[in-house]
């Protein structure tokens, strides 16, 4: 089963390269958090947060538990009312309507199928209770079952399929009344690896096919992005960043968003010069110079941070032409090998360690580099930002 | 060490279930006494099922104790569950804990001191006894196991089901009656069940609570024993003991098969047939 594709088969690269309403001014956000707060006691959960999500998105948030990503979507689905602020959905107010009235459908982590209702009847649910007639439930649920391959298993009780079977049944479930928006709660998170990453493609065809616009919370950053057209990395009740994936790896906001998303190598320092284009930072200790083409983002005298991922750090047994630019030394102090790549972490001499990763193109066994050895690791102007928080 | 029956083993539970059963089985060998004497044999005979069966008070009184067995368990049912349902969904709330601590308070309080209340109630506000205050008083002491057995599953009843249908557009009342009742039902019933039986074999509440006309079934055993034992007494409670042990038969061979049958599909699921 678990092979089964949803594909069409078409590809869907120039709509998803097409699409990025959120820099067009004029584009009318679908979903709208203004100013919302929400409180459990004294803990508040979502913290003053205002945020736009466009029709037709695919739109992730990003947390670890507690971060207030899975609040703020039951805010959109009607489970809690914000404590101050409004929800928007297509120029309504959400505020005060409650779930069962309001144009959205979840999926749920723990799909919460009926027990005692088999997957026919768990997928016509929602079309019962809109006062559907009997003929038009019948078609729309066969509808469904096709979209999600499990015709066979209309008769089923939930507790008779698989993990990846009852996700489907939860998917068609959810998606049956064509909601305005859908919402997934954490929808991958009980399935195997190699499933998670075949549903993820799914889950865009889907999307795409469907034209609905899908919310995902999800703590996998793999996850959000692989699906999402943008992210919202929240924290503490807080939307730390909003951008694409791509945005987000490569142009960090913050040392939070940074460490979140991928792995890191931060060097701190102050900022010696700000002028052509060309941010300068001073790393304490070792003293090297970091030249970034950077404009803003940092001022002459902060205390900054520059962040590279190791993947853009070189590495090298001689020094470089000019190594008192974007250049550092030390010792390789740990391999880790693991088969496609090689993760090599050096000691520098003021103690930190910086990982930098190699593609490991040729068959060689033996590394040239190895432990212990003396190396110098560059990155160029583009590799890294500075960041100041 | 050997296994199996060891002569420790064999004595023990001979002697456990003498114990148990022994009283039993002689109240039913006995009730098949030719002889009026209940403690001497004279020979097989079914006479005393006949003779129950012209006893116009003994009938009227098993017809008064299943009227009020099945009304007051039906209504205790319904209120234990209410009960449950709010300990359970409403969180926290100032005096929750006292709150549910009243719940079970009947459980433990002693029957003399239920029925004694009960009845200084009943005459306070001037309530005539009879086949009504009888009802009232079963509910009241029987709906805290109903609460209780209820309870227990609710606790690990998923919240996300109901959320799940509100989400799919199911108002709340509906969604009780669809999604939560239907599974939560099992409790239910056997807390049906628990109010039942206790109902039908209350003596002590029974007796304090009760008024002219409305005599159960024990208080009227009760009551004849005290003039003396005779064979009817013994041909009743084996009518009732066959009932009971009916009841628990087939309950246990529905959640056997029911069992059977989960274990069976979870098997075809893992097969990914």
């Amino acid at each position: 089963m678990a092979g089964k594709s949803l594909s069409t088969g078409k590809s869907l690269g120039p709509i998803r390269r097409a699409f990025a309403p959120w820099n067009d001014p004029a584009a009318k956000p679908f979903i709208q958090f203004q100013n919302v707060t929400k409180s459990f006691g004294d803990f508040t959960a979502v913290d003053d947060l205002s945020l736009n999500i466009y029709e037709r998105e695919f739109f992730a948030l990003l947390g670890p538990s507690g971060c207030g990503k899975t609040t703020l979507m039951r805010m959109i689905a009607g489970f809690e009312e914000p404590t101050s602020g409004h929800v928007m959905l297509d120029g309504q107010d959400l505020v005060g309507v409650p779930p069962y009235r309001r144009p959205t459908n979840m999926m749920f982590q723990s799909y919460a199928l009926f027990p005692h209702m088999n997957v026919w009847d768990n997928i016509a649910f929602g079309l019962k209770q809109d006062g559907m007639p009997k003929a038009d439930i019948a078609t729309r649920v066969d509808e469904m079952l096709a979209l999600v391959k499990l015709e066979k298993f209309a008769k089923r009780k939930p507790h008779q399929l698989s993990g990846g079977q009852k996700q489907r049944v939860a998917l068609a479930r959810s998606l049956a009344k064509k909601p305005k928006v859908l919402l997934l709660d954490e929808p991958l998170g009980a399935l195997d690896k190699k499933l998670r990453e075949e549903t993820q493609f799914e889950l865009i065809d889907l999307q795409v096919k469907l034209g609905m616009t899908f919310v995902i919370v999800t703590h996998d950053q793999e996850e959000a992005m692989t699906v999402a057209d943008r992210i919202a990395v929240m924290d503490q009740g807080k939307i730390v960043q909003i951008a694409t994936p791509a945005e987000i790896y490569e142009q960090p906001n913050s040392r939070y968003v940074a460490d979140f998303i991928g792995d890191i190598n931060l060097l701190e320092g102050h900022i010696s010069s700000t002028e052509g284009g060309v941010t300068t930072l001073d790393c304490d200790g070792t003293g090297a110079k970091v030249q970034v083409n950077q404009d803003g983002g940092a001022k002459l005298g902060d205390r900054a941070w520059f962040a590279v991922r190791p993947e853009k750090v070189a590495i090298s047994l001689s020094p470089p032409v000019d190594p008192s630019v974007n250049a550092v030394t030390g010792e390789v102090w740990d391999i880790a090998y693991l088969g496609d790549v090689s993760i090599y972490h050096v000691r520098l001499a003021t103690g930190a360690t910086v990982k930098a990763t190699i593609t490991n193109t040729t068959r060689l066994v033996e590394r040239p580099i190895t432990w212990d050895d003396k190396v110098w690791l560059t990155w160029s102007g583009d590799g890294g930002v500075v960041l100041t928080r | 060490m050997r296994r199996g029956a060891s002569w420790f083993n064999v004595t023990s539970i001979t002697l456990g279930f003498a114990f148990l059963y022994l009283p039993i089985v002689l109240l039913v060998i006995y009730s098949f006494n030719a002889s009026k004497l209940v403690t001497v044999w004279g020979g097989f005979s079914t006479k005393w099922y006949v003779s129950l069966l012209t006893n116009q008070g003994l009938l009227d009184a098993a017809w008064v104790t299943i009227r009020v067995a099945l009304l007051s368990a039906t209504l205790a049912t319904v209120l234990g569950t209410l009960a449950a349902i709010a300990l359970v969904r409403f969180g926290r709330f100032p005096g929750g804990t006292l709150f549910s601590g009243m719940v079970y308070a009947p459980l433990v309080m002693p029957e003399v001191i239920t029925g004694l209340a009960m009845l200084l109630l009943f005459v306070a506000i001037g309530f005539a006894r009879g086949f009504w205050t009888l009802t009232l008083a079963h509910i009241t002491f029987s709906m805290c196991f109903v609460a209780v057995v209820v309870q227990s599953r609710l606790v690990t009843f998923d919240r996300s089901l109901e959320e799940a249908a509100l989400d799919l557009g199911c108002p709340p009342f509906r969604t009780f009656f669809t999604i939560t009742l239907p599974l939560i039902l099992p409790a239910v019933v056997a807390g049906w069940m628990l109010a039942f039986t206790l109902s039908l074999d209350d003596l002590v509440i029974s007796s304090f609570t009760t008024g002219p006309g409305a005599t159960t079934l024990p208080m009227k055993i009760y009551s004849q024993v005290r003039l003396g034992v005779t064979p009817e007494i013994n041909a009743i409670c084996t009518i009732l003991i066959a009932i009971v042990a009916t009841g628990v038969i087939i309950a246990s061979i529905v959640t056997k098969r029911r069992e059977v049958e989960r274990q069976r599909a979870e098997r075809l699921a893992i097969q990914g047939v």
